[in-house]
């Protein structure tokens, strides 16, 4: 492993854990809040697949989670570098642009995996969970880590002002991990919001990690999969490409 | 030997701007090289371009003889940049930094050179300080240091002492000279003129994008400066001395080549019964060529 790769992870790993109390466990808190209120409200009334809903919401706020804080990771980090200028640290040293997609897009899968990690210690007493299929929790918290990660990269580059990533994250980001199932089962919903959902590729991966708790999902984890491998190649080319050019990295 | 900053026909626009237009320069191993030029005239885009901030237009650049862009990792080895912006990370300290900066060149292990660079720098006390501690002055010493991690034998420094005090200035100055000394090719760009002319050995004076003048420095004083009889007077100057030279704030400035010239002038003077009020003898100084050339004089 190259150093200037593995040192620039490093450092955007040491980066949101030196402010872990926002980047960690304020978004814990966050997560621990929303199943506080939704099982108070739902539980008793809701049964998803057969599992208590409870049971059910926890796999989702994990999952939404760990899309939500990798996606802020890179994001922020591009923007704050950008805009303060140190950006400069990183565009001047030999390091090629796939090692610099690499850090930036590992490290947003560490903090949105320690994220989520954080939310499953923070609610799994709450209600019985099973771990029925654990490699597919493994495989869709990384891929997902992974895709939100580039598209924060994405985001973190194109944005030129803070309101600028905070349009990103508010309609795109946000709509994309909350009407994706985290909070209820696509089946519930009536035919036209689940072909909507179907187009949602966050359904997928949420639907996907749900399934290694429970062994049931809405759809086939293998097409789960697919369609989150199929994204996170598109995005990786894509943003490849981005850095390659050097859109408004390097004018 | 191969040169330690090669460029060739560069140029760069931005939108209408044209910051850089067919920009050739050439800098030697182990020179102290000058890039002077009013504000937008270019210095940071043409230093931008050589790091690889920004891409050249058309044209092409080189590192010891390394491509910015086709080898673009040797070359970024070869150099290390002081940028004009005070940047900073405002999440580590001083030493993080440093050692953060490091591991981006490749290079692990680097406590002696990191070290030695603060002490040169008068960092020491502040190693463990956090970089939003820091005064502007002290922010700008870590800049750098920062370019100096991977002991780059290119070495570029855009506007380093703005803005900083006396001392700042002395310190960096003793040491940048001492990695002068040691090999190391440094180019600068400054706005303070008695800083390049005492410093640079070879100067190039950069406006609208293009190089208006490249020499040394001690040709450049000799073409666009020379002594000159400074004085002040009750009467009017005669007329034929008055041609030679110029008056500005009540003094006039009357330029010779040699000193046996001085008695000459001083006798004309006399003889047209203008009154001396006072009296200085004026040195060549690297304003005035500044200022000649980019009026248009250059030769
Ligand atoms: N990123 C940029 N976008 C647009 N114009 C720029 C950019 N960078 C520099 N310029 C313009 O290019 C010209 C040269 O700027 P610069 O290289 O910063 O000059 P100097 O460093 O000599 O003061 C200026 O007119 C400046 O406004
Ligand atoms: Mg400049």
């Amino acid at each position: 492993m190259r150093h200037g790769f593995s040192t620039l992870l490093y450092k955007e790993v040491l980066r949101f854990w030196k402010v872990a109390s926002q980047t960690v466990a304020a978004p814990v808190l966050t997560a621990l809040l929303y199943l506080l209120i939704f099982s108070h409200v739902l539980e008793g009334h809701v049964k998803v697949h057969g599992v208590a809903y409870t049971a059910f919401l926890i796999p989702g706020l994990v999952m939404m989670s760990v899309l939500q804080n990798a996606f802020a990771n890179s994001s922020s980090s591009l923007i704050q570098s950008k805009v303060t200028g140190n950006i400069v640290f990183v565009l001047l040293p030999p390091i090629s642009y796939l090692e610099f997609f690499l850090a930036y897009v590992l490290a947003s899968v560490v903090r949105g995996v320690v994220v989520g990690a954080g939310v499953l210690l923070a609610t799994f007493w709450f209600a019985p969970l099973s771990f029925a299929e654990p490699l597919w929790i493994l495989v869709f918290a990384l891929m997902g880590g992974a895709i939100l990660g580039s598209l924060g990269v994405i985001a973190g580059i194109w944005a030129d002002k803070f309101d600028q990533l905070a349009a990103f994250q508010n309609f795109l980001i946000m709509p994309l991990t909350f009407l994706s199932g985290v909070f209820y089962s696509i089946n519930s919903l009536p035919p036209f919001w689940q072909r909507v959902s179907h187009w949602n590729p966050v359904f997928y991966m949420i639907d996907g990690f749900r399934h290694g708790f429970f062994g049931v999902s809405d759809a086939s984890p293998w097409l789960s999969l697919a369609v989150a491998g199929a994204c996170l190649a598109l995005l990786t080319v894509f943003t490849l490409n981005l850095l390659k050019r050097g859109y408004k990295l390097r004018a | 030997m191969s040169a330690a900053i090669r460029i060739q026909q560069v140029s760069k626009r931005f939108g209408s701007t044209q910051a850089l237009d067919r920009v050739d320069l050439e800098v030697q191993q182990g020179e102290f090289f000058g890039l002077l030029g009013p504000n937008g005239a270019g210095k940071t885009t043409l230093i931008s371009a050589l790091a690889g901030l920004v891409r050249a237009d058309a044209g092409s650049l080189f590192v010891m003889d390394h491509d910015v862009q086709g080898d673009y990792r040797a070359a970024r080895r070869h150099l290390g940049v002081v940028p004009q912006e005070l940047v900073f990370d405002p999440f580590f300290t001083v030493r993080e930094s440093l050692k953060i900066q490091s591991g981006y060149f490749g290079i692990g292990d680097n406590d002696d050179w990191i070290d030695e660079i603060l002490e040169n720098l008068g960092l020491t006390s502040k190693a463990d300080a956090n970089m939003r501690m820091l005064s502007g002055g002290m922010k700008r010493r870590v800049l750098v240091a920062q370019a100096l991690v991977h002991r780059p034998p290119v070495i570029v420094l855009d506007e380093p002492t703005a803005g900083v005090d006396v001392e700042l200035r002395q310190t960096l100055w003793a040491f940048i000279r001492r990695l002068n000394e040691a090999g190391h090719t440094i180019v600068l760009t400054t706005h303070y003129l008695e800083e390049a002319e005492n410093l640079c050995t070879r100067i190039a004076m950069l406006k609208a994008g293009r190089v208006v003048a490249l020499d040394t420095t001690a040709n450049l004083l000799r073409r666009f400066s020379a002594h000159a009889l400074r004085l002040r007077t009750g009467g009017t100057l005669p007329a034929e001395l008055a041609r030679e030279g110029a008056e500005s704030g009540g003094w006039w400035s009357i330029p010779f080549d040699g000193f046996d010239q001085v008695e000459p002038l001083l006798a004309r003077i006399r003889a047209a019964g203008c009154r001396i009020d006072d009296l200085e003898i004026g040195k060549p100084d690297l304003e005035e060529v500044f200022v000649r050339v980019m009026q248009g004089q250059a030769g």
